[in-house]
């Protein structure tokens, strides 16, 4: 059970080597014990991942996932809840790829389409199951300030990712009632492996600030936060400028 | 949540029928954490319309559980009697009262709301009700007695309550300028009184460090009474006056605000004052004056904290009061109260010693102190409270009650298969 002070009894990490996952469960097993289930591919990554979160003193469990292979899902959500209920469940995975060749090679935008898109939307559908019927629990989805107004620059990613954020928004409004929360994470840039060589953008975050962020918002029970804060209203204000002035812009 | 009557036969079908979540009945749900929670599961909520019914020559009342402490008093006072034991709320149910084996004002001379407890019907797992004194089943009577509604559901009970002349307390009020002075103050004199609690300002430091209100009563004779009051002398008379905002800003109740509440409060009371006769409802529940107070603290809410620490531990309760003090926490009017010995109840709260409850806006940063503050009251022999409990550890909370592994095997008796649960039983692993 989450406490009163938003602390979780059992994390999944889904997506188990995102540095923002890592950067999360290491945050709560500073306040205390921790039971993880590690959702990832088999990898050199994923075993210093648990044997990271293991030296910290969390209860490791090891899952083999595959965002891309939904027909597997429910046999990965099954066994990350068999070991009883998950408090909290973040979905972390996700690729950015090359903007240029995502458009333009067939292959790389399927990737990220059904990574990012339609990986999501199938461990969201299968998350909602169990965590309606233990009637507690909170989703985190992570996405992205890219999704919020999708850009030239990176329109098939940000594309993935204003779905997978519409969809948790809307499974939010539909869980209400059974008493689970779903929480929306729109980070700015995050300096990471995924973003290692990309020039940082002003308001640009580490996987720790993003970490912080989260437990404060799952504890306040927010369903939509902004990391910084201050880009909030750097969205607004980029939501309303016109198509012709948005395409001058060098975002 | 399903609604029942307290018939013992509807009951039991509701319990038969429970899923794999379980099933947990809920009296007013005014604990503080998430003892009358069963998430995914069945809540039983009894019909607080029910019986009461009082036998003047013994001094007992049998009760329906769903039934108010504010019914109860409501319908004992008329007729010159009071129940045995309230806390700072009359919103809480009999049934409740005993599962979380509740406590007041006069615990150091007559023990908890379980002491005065003669006889409870009790529905288990296995759909039998089961009449319990401490005599026919004390092991199964002690479980259920603070156990926090895990062995079963109460449906009544008779309880012995105590005459009283008039609905007035005769109070005595003492203003202490720090923490030493109230302690010795309490020692020397608490037994004298029936009744005795102390509000102290957790936010005042250095040598104000835990300037103190002590007041302390006793029930008023009709003699007591000016001339006025006495043809109303058997009147509640509580009313509410206020009502809390739907919505309040998420930093209301700050260190600042807090802190000039608790200076106001701290100089308003008299340095001393002697024979004050005051209403019943005035000095046990001045919090049910104003509904909904606890939406002051905003959206995240509030963490109330309570422990318990023995008679000899006043160090760690310096201590305790000392690092509350230093984090600054926007701690609001907190309540020390000295403990008479404890009952039989195997999980049951109050043992002899020293108190402290406090109110915390919550917040995740209040986790380092708390954690803190279980470790000192776990070394000096203490516990903490279930019933207000939203954030402690299995591992601790285990080691605080030296009883808990006869709990938990009486529990495995009378219910194998742990039909009741609780997210609180959840989170602590009861």
């Amino acid at each position: 059970m989450l406490d009163a002070l938003g602390r979780p009894q059992s994390l999944l990490l889904l997506g188990g080597t995102s540095e923002i996952a890592l950067a999360l469960a290491q945050r709560y097993l500073e306040t205390g014990p921790l039971r993880v289930v590690l959702a990832a591919r088999p990898s050199a990554a994923r075993e210093e991942a648990q044997s990271l979160l293991a030296g910290l003193g969390a209860d490791v469990e090891v899952v083999d996932f595959d965002a891309r292979d939904t027909a597997a899902h429910r046999r990965v959500i099954d066994q990350a809840f068999a070991a009883g209920d998950v408090d909290v469940a973040l979905v972390a995975f996700g690729v950015l790829g090359d903007e240029e060749r995502a458009w333009q090679d067939h292959e790389a935008a399927v990737e990220l389409a059904s990574t990012n898109y339609v990986g999501a939307v199938s461990v969201g559908v299968l998350l909602a199951e169990p965590m309606r019927k233990q009637g507690h629990g909170v989703i985190v989805a992570l996405s992205s300030v890219a999704g919020e107004r999708v850009r030239r620059s990176n329109f098939v990613y940000g594309s993935t990712k204003a779905g997978m954020d519409g969809f948790y928004l809307g499974l939010g409004e539909a869980l209400v009632a059974d008493g689970v929360h779903v929480l929306v994470v729109r980070p700015g840039f995050v300096r990471t492996k995924m973003t290692a060589g990309r020039k940082a953008m002003p308001l640009s975050v580490s996987a720790a600030e993003v970490a912080e962020a989260i437990v404060e918002a799952v504890a306040e029970r927010r369903d939509l936060i902004w990391v910084p804060p201050a880009l909030r209203v750097v969205m607004s204000g980029l939501r309303h400028v016109p198509r012709a002035v948005f395409r001058r812009l060098p975002i | 949540v399903i609604h029942l009557t307290a018939d013992p036969e509807a009951v039991a079908r509701a319990v038969r029928r429970a899923g794999e979540r379980g099933v947990l009945v809920r009296g007013l749900g005014r604990s503080y954490g998430d003892a009358a929670q069963n998430a995914g599961g069945v809540v039983v909520l009894l019909d607080r319309e029910q019986q009461v019914s009082l036998d003047a020559a013994s001094g007992t009342v049998y009760v329906d559980a769903g039934v108010s402490l504010d019914r109860l008093i409501r319908e004992l006072l008329p007729r010159g009697f009071f129940v045995p034991v309230t806390p700072g709320t009359r919103f809480v149910t009999v049934g409740g009262a005993i599962a979380a084996d509740i406590h007041g004002k006069n615990h150091h001379v007559e023990g908890s709301f379980g002491h005065h407890v003669l006889e409870m019907t009790l529905v288990t797992a296995d759909g039998q009700t089961r009449v319990l004194t401490p005599e026919s089943d004390p092991e199964l009577f002690w479980a259920t007695v603070g156990g926090m509604g895990l062995t079963g559901v109460i449906t009544s009970a008779r309880v012995r309550v105590r005459p009283v002349e008039t609905a007035y307390i005769r109070m005595d009020t003492e203003r202490t300028s720090n923490l030493a002075e109230l302690l010795d103050l309490m020692r020397r004199t608490d037994d004298d009184y029936t009744y005795s609690v102390a509000w102290i300002d957790l936010l005042a430091k250095g040598s104000s460090l835990g300037r103190s209100v002590l007041t302390r009563g006793e029930h008023a004779a009709m003699a007591d009474l000016p001339e006025r009051t006495r043809h109303r002398s058997l009147e509640l008379g509580a009313r509410q006056r206020l009502r809390a905002p739907g919505w309040a800003p998420d930093q209301l109740m700050n260190h600042w605000s807090v802190k000039a509440f608790n200076e106001v409060w701290f100089r308003k009371a008299p340095r001393s004052r002697q024979g004050e006769i005051t209403s019943l409802a005035g000095f046990f529940h001045p919090l049910d004056g104003v509904a909904d107070w606890n939406r002051l603290y905003g959206r995240s809410g509030l963490v109330q904290y309570q422990f318990v620490v023995p008679p000899d531990a006043v160090g760690a309760l310096e201590e305790a009061v000392r690092r509350i003090a230093d984090a600054g926490h926007a701690s609001f009017l907190a309540v020390l109260k000295r403990f008479g010995p404890g009952n039989s109840g195997l999980l049951s709260f109050p043992q002899a010693g020293w108190t402290l409850a406090l109110d915390l806006p919550a917040a995740p940063s209040l986790a380092p102190l708390l954690d803190a503050l279980d470790a000192l009251v776990l070394e000096a022999g203490g516990r903490v409270y279930l019933a207000k409990d939203a954030r402690t550890r299995p591992e601790t909370l285990h080691k605080m009650y030296p009883r808990f592994e006869e709990f938990e095997n009486v529990r495995h008796q009378v219910d194998p298969d742990g039909v009741f649960v609780s997210d609180l039983a959840r989170r602590l692993a009861l």
